[in-house]
């Protein structure tokens, strides 16, 4: 008897897993979260199909798929990270084109700081010490990290800025530093603004999309893909879908 | 809350902990009772996952294992599926990281046995395996208790070497200290904060329950 319970134990332990293998998983840049999850939602009631998504910067995802990880699709932040995955004949031809990112200046309610469009005040806030601390993503390896560079370059200020710099490995982490109110905001996603309940928290402005070069975020559909991921690359691209993303702030390519 | 993250801890960490532990014993048992040339070095090289940060360790195994390299790919041909960003991969993973807290433990519980007691066990006729089932085994018995419930809960707050060679993957690879991160990056903090008081809970009432153990075993031994 004991024994039969221990095989009953151990079948329940690995079910999970036999069963979550089937569902395709999508590989997805941290600044889509929210938007992709209500896409994914839709699918699945749309359609009665699955998927599931891991979200992280986009050199990460890049990196993790080069060492094999067994994502079918992938959603960058930018082309060139969709793009490199094509050059290393791990996804078909081309990176297709999926949304334009937008940033977005934020901080804390807490924080009493004004906010513009063209971050007019923030030279001013640290000349005067008002700024202790900056988040952004890490520019390295997230696209959105290296656009909110450009734009602290664009205004004049990185050189001032850089040592208050908080880097979020991406820029999803990067937005929950801002949201604490141990800093004084940073630049993150505008779609990670538009998330339930984040209006109570913090305060958002889009920032002026002629302050950095345009984030052309592109996808691919990798090699190994299956027909549900199939489906879904297809449906991202749904007239419904793009809704969802304008809704979240993203523009949609022309 | 994640139930399938909790669910896939505690699988992960029942497996570890499962094939380590019996290995350990032998291993322990090998290294209390043997002197050999190059011991030192043995024992250095099994603690050495004790102050090695485990981004280290996932770092080699990402590099030594993942599809660019030859062994990552032979495996990957023999096995049918990648060791990285895969749960085998987390299982090896924590094998690994978990050397020492399996090792130390029992290995001292085994030098605590006085010779006079092998001895005996030897004159009564019992041949290496019987001496260690019958009179080793329940001697070092809350070593290997303590190995195991070590063993088993450092597992499941494992969290570098899961980040480096695991990918987040639902069902597959995020274990419940990667979903907490998760969860924190999607600013559900609620469901970040449920999640950290389970896992505080269970450091507590183990480490609880292996003194009490301990302590229980000692009281019947005297």
């Amino acid at each position: 008897m004991i024994r039969f319970r221990f095989v009953l134990f151990f079948l329940m332990l690995f079910a999970p897993t036999c069963f979550a293998q089937s569902i395709p998983t999508v590989a997805a840049a941290a600044n889509v979260r929210f938007a992709l999850d209500k896409i994914q939602q839709q699918f699945e009631q749309d359609t009665g199909k699955q998927v599931r998504i891991s979200y992280g910067s986009s050199g990460q995802l890049m990196q993790q798929i080069k060492h094999g990880a067994p994502f079918e699709i992938f959603l960058s932040a930018n082309i060139d990270y969709a793009q490199k995955i094509v050059d290393a004949k791990l996804a078909p031809p081309p990176a297709k084109i999926y949304a334009i990112g937008r940033l977005a200046i934020m901080h804390n309610k807490h924080v009493k700081l004004p906010l513009s469009n063209n971050l007019a005040y923030l030279k001013q806030e640290l000349q005067q010490g008002k700024i202790q601390r900056f988040a952004i993503a890490n520019p390295d390896h997230a696209p959105y990290g290296a656009r909110a560079k450009d734009v602290l370059q664009a205004i004049g200020v990185w050189q001032q800025i850089q040592p208050k710099l908080l880097y979020g490995e991406n820029v999803a982490q990067a937005a929950q530093f801002a949201l604490s109110n141990a800093s004084q905001g940073g630049i993150v996603a505008l779609s990670l603004t538009k998330a339930k309940g984040f209006s109570e928290k913090a305060d958002a402005v889009a920032i002026d999309a002629k302050l950095h070069p345009k984030l052309t975020q592109a996808m691919v559909l990798l090699n190994n893909a299956s027909d549900t991921a199939k489906a879904f690359y297809a449906y991202l691209q749904s007239p419904k879908a793009q809704q969802t993303l304008l809704d979240f702030g993203f523009d949609l390519p022309k | 809350m994640d139930w399938q993250a909790l669910l896939l801890s505690i699988k992960l960490s029942v497996i570890t902990t499962l094939i380590l532990t019996p290995i350990s014993i032998l291993v322990a048992r090998a290294l209390a009772f043997n002197q050999f040339r190059g011991k030192a070095w043995v024992e250095a090289l099994a603690m050495t996952p004790l102050i090695l940060p485990p981004t280290v360790i996932g770092y080699y195994l990402l590099v030594g294992f993942g599809q660019q390299s030859w062994l990552g790919q032979t495996l990957q041909t023999v096995l049918g599926t990648p060791i990285v960003f895969h749960f085998s991969g987390l299982v090896l993973a924590s094998l690994l990281v978990n050397i020492p807290f399996a090792l130390q433990p029992i290995q001292r519980a085994f030098e605590a046995i006085p010779d006079d007691v092998r001895d005996a066990a030897a004159c009564c006729g019992l041949n290496r395996w019987q001496s260690l089932w019958k009179v080793e085994i329940p001697l070092v018995w809350p070593g290997v208790l303590t190995a195991i419930v070590l063993c088993f809960s450092h597992v499941l707050g494992e969290f570098g070497v899961v980040l480096m060679i695991g990918g987040n993957i639902a069902g597959e690879t995020k274990t419940l200290s990667i979903a907490i991160y998760d969860k924190v990056q999607a600013f559900d903090f609620d469901a970040a904060g449920i999640m950290s008081l389970i896992l505080l809970i269970f450091a507590v009432c183990t480490l609880a329950f292996t003194t009490h153990l301990t302590k229980k075993i000692g009281v019947n031994r005297g």
